[in-house]
């Protein structure tokens, strides 16, 4: 019931928006919910009750099982089956799928769309509640649960196919055998080295994600996928600066130069300012392959942490001088983002975006598994700048200039031919390749040059802190990334970089002030997605120009 | 005639069990506008993809020049000289008129890996002068997304004619356009033809404009080449009237000898 509420009251508002901007949405409302949850349920674990009936255990083969195992080995298929059913046999299911592939058609047949979109999500919800009741006897419920299960649930849909129900079933049992088999191989002794595959659980689902993509793009089961009809309003061609906005600019970067300085009083803001500047490098890097390049990257946080890992591990255990490091480090970045890049080009849409996403979690695994030189889940201390940044200001100024540099060449970039061929690319690939672009190569190279400035980005913010732990680039800080550009408006230029102002502002004060911070940031978020479906940069732009024509 | 431009011979492919194209021979020379006709699902289009490089023969050879093009991919074929306009207009919706143009300038001088440079400056002038030859100078700094639907083919053939191919294949270049507009365009791309000496592989449906604008026709049904010839000749080919009109004999044989 709660799914279909909120796909009347929300979703529904959104369908039209492009379907970034609905994944969005649900991202804001599981933080909305996750709150609610810490309200209602508090911190603490639940233990469910085991199910009446299903208490005892069964002999198969000499070993005892649980029956409610039994129980749930059996559920999974028949779950299965009574959906397969439903979708391939009933007027209903075909109703559905047609609706998915032409949601448009569909409703010029005269079916209410509206209706059957509602029907379709109130069902997942059920059975996403279905399958939550029955984890609970095995384990206790807890608040880490939503995105721990969106994650393998969008992997497992993924590896699958989308669309593919028995895919992603198939997927759901690959995944959970090869978790099961790194548990129980243990710790293994391959040609003089010890390997722990119970340390891969971790990382395994998202491996098996990898492989599979690279070897199949659709999925297990998948086939190409249609064409979406919502993609949102045809972009602005881009226009070069005209005189206000480089006095504009001007103007903001002189407004930022004297800032230290005229708050002298509150030190934490310089601190708070660095923090707006680095959020701000890594939007505008992310930014720089969703718009221009059309390429939706779940992972950006790997360049950004490689880049910060990177500029700590040379300075710590390399001892090489600070400047040099933040010089080395998004070339690693850079690196990085070559060898994932090489895969990711090959795919599109969807499925780049979460292979995008497996090679930052095995990234991430990486990181905080490997102790000896990573420091594992502690990270890394002592990262601090040379001695003539160490202090707030010089080092506010160092940022600064990197990054203020950074962006405006981000800018020339897309101004170049070289971001013309990207949105070419991006526009269409047939006639690009007609025309003799090299569309892979095109896109590649974007997926460099966004991988290096994200390094910068890590670089910079691993300075700043002194200290770097796996955190940097975990799926959160990709998802941060995500907000930001969608926030700021993915059709300017300067979106990127008033959604990450605004975002990380907002987290701040946000985070400061009250226990349920989440919620209010999801609210928030929520909000801003139905008020500004254009993002805020491009509500204003929208604003500004509806306010020329009618002057 | 003139010695060959394109020369395909034996051309096949085949989609599951279904030979979409089947022993496909023709020829076309310089300054020469050949349209290719059939029935729906007579393997046009698919012919058509071949010779751009965008589906793999399965069978034959095509040569330009006498250069090989079967396995090279479009971008390559492209460089080679061959230009191409699609059935449902492909331009880049989110750039002006003018940039469209010249990206293809852009490509075709191999710049595209700079970084720096505007690329809004990159020989703004041929730009304009190409635009100028299809009549679309006015709209330049128009974005694509805008345009009449006409006027979209019209900058496709600007784009398609950046980098001076020495062919041209048109894919239902007037397909989705007003009767009075389509001729104007294939007018258009046949005084540009004659001036540049380019080669015009099209299909079309309109057969008003093929009869009107083509040198010469090859009719294709069933994915086999029935007939080749100068326009009045296929008019009063038996075998085309078959196709087209069927030949009155058709429910006899289909009744009499199953298929």
């Amino acid at each position: 019931m709660f799914g279909a509420l909120v796909e009347i009251l929300l979703l529904r508002r959104i369908y039209r928006a492009p379907e970034l901007f609905q994944l969005l949405a649900t991202f804001a409302l599981v933080l909305v919910i996750k709150d609610a949850a810490l309200w209602l349920w508090g911190p603490e674990d639940l233990l469910g009750p085991r199910a009446p009936g299903f208490t005892g255990s069964v002999m198969i083969l000499g070993r005892r099982f649980p029956s409610y195992d039994l129980l749930l080995i059996a559920v999974g298929p028949v779950v299965l089956l009574a959906l397969w059913l439903l979708l391939t046999r009933t007027r209903w299911g075909t109703l559905v799928r047609a609706a998915t592939q032409d949601r448009e058609m569909v409703g010029a047949l005269g079916v209410n769309q509206a209706w059957l979109f509602t029907a379709v999500f109130t069902l997942g919800a059920t059975l996403a509640g279905l399958g939550g009741a029955l984890q609970l006897p095995r384990e206790p419920a807890n608040l880490g649960l939503d995105l721990l299960t969106i994650g393998n649930a969008f992997v497992v849909v993924v590896v699958g196919g989308m669309g593919s129900i028995p895919g992603a079933y198939v997927a759901a049992l690959l995944i959970a055998e090869i978790n099961a088999m790194c548990v129980g191989i243990g710790t293994v002794e391959l040609f003089g080295m010890s390997l722990a595959f119970s340390k891969l659980t971790l990382v395994a689902e998202f491996l098996v994600m990898a492989v599979v993509l690279v070897v199949r793009p659709w999925g297990l089961m998948g086939k190409p996928q249609g064409v979406s009809r919502n993609t949102g309003p045809i972009e602005e061609p881009l226009r070069p600066g005209g005189r206000n906005q480089h006095i504009a600019t001007a103007v903001l970067l002189g407004a930022l130069a004297l800032l230290p300085i005229l708050s002298t009083g509150s030190p934490y803001l310089t601190v708070l300012a660095i923090d707006l500047l680095t959020a701000a490098l890594f939007a505008a890097s992310l930014h720089f392959i969703m718009g221009p390049a059309g390429m939706h990257s779940f992972g950006h946080a790997a360049y950004f942490g490689l880049g910060a890992y990177a500029a700590a591990l040379l300075v710590r255990k390399a001892g090489v001088p600070m400047e040099l490091s933040l010089l080395i480090s998004p070339l690693i970045a850079a690196i990085g983002a070559w060898a994932f890049g090489w895969f990711c080009v090959r795919l599109s849409g969807v499925y780049l975006a979460m292979l995008t996403l497996a090679f930052a979690q095995i990234v991430w695994s990486i990181v905080f598994q490997w102790d000896d030189v990573t420091g594992g889940s502690n990270g890394l201390t002592g990262v601090w700048p040379a001695e003539w940044l160490a202090g707030k200001q010089a080092y506010y100024y160092l940022s600064l200039v990197l990054v203020g540099g950074a962006v405006l060449m981000l800018r020339r970039v897309l101004h170049a031919p070289f971001g013309h061929a990207m949105r070419a690319s991006r526009d269409s690939p047939m006639r690009s390749d007609a025309i003799g672009i090299d569309v892979k190569r095109i896109q590649w190279v974007a997926f460099i040059v966004a991988g290096l400035f994200a390094g910068l980005a890590g670089s910079l913010f691993a300075f700043s802190k002194g200290s770097i732990s796996p955190d940097s680039l975990a799926v959160g800080r990709s998802v941060d990334g995500l907000v930001m550009v969608l926030l700021g408006g993915l059709q300017t230029l300067s979106g990127p970089l008033v959604g990450a102002v605004s975002f990380t502002w907002l987290q701040d004060t946000v985070a400061r002030n009250t226990d349920y911070w989440r919620a209010l940031l999801g609210g928030i978020v929520l909000l801003l997605v139905l008020v500004f479906p254009m993002g805020l940069a491009g509500f204003v732009k929208q604003r500004f120009a509806r306010g020329e024509v009618a002057a | 005639m003139t010695s060959n431009l394109l020369t395909v011979k034996g051309l096949g492919k085949s989609f599951g069990g279904n030979r979409a194209v089947d022993d496909v021979s023709f020829n076309l020379a310089a300054g020469e506008l050949l349209a290719l006709i059939g029935p729906n699902g007579a393997g046009k289009s698919t012919t058509f993809n071949m010779v751009n490089g965008q589906l793999r023969a399965d069978s034959g050879s095509i040569k330009l020049d006498g250069q090989e093009l079967i396995g090279k991919p479009p971008r390559a074929i492209w460089r080679m000289g061959v230009g191409r306009t699609f059935q449902i207009a492909e331009t880049f919706g989110s750039m002006t008129v003018l940039d469209n143009v010249q990206m293809a300038l852009l490509s075709a001088d191999r710049k595209l890996f700079s970084f720096w440079q505007r690329a809004t400056d990159y020989r703004r002038n041929d730009a304009l002068a190409l635009l100028a030859q299809v009549g679309m100078v006015a709209q330049a700094e128009r974005p694509c997304s805008v345009l009449a639907y006409g006027d979209i083919k019209r900058v496709e053939l600007a784009i398609a004619l950046a980098n001076n191919p020495k062919l041209l294949l048109m894919d239902e270049p007037t397909a989705g356009m007003a009767p009075k507009e389509r001729n104007e365009l294939m007018a258009l791309t046949k005084d540009l033809v004659r001036q540049r000496g380019i080669g015009v592989l099209f299909t079309e449906h309109s057969m008003d404009v093929v009869f009107a604008q083509a040198d010469r026709i090859i009719v294709l049904a069933r994915g086999k080449l029935i007939a080749e010839g100068l326009p009045q000749a296929i008019r009063e080919h038996p075998k085309v009237q078959e196709v087209y009109f069927g030949s009155g004999k058709t429910f006899e044989k289909n009744t009499g000898v199953p298929a």
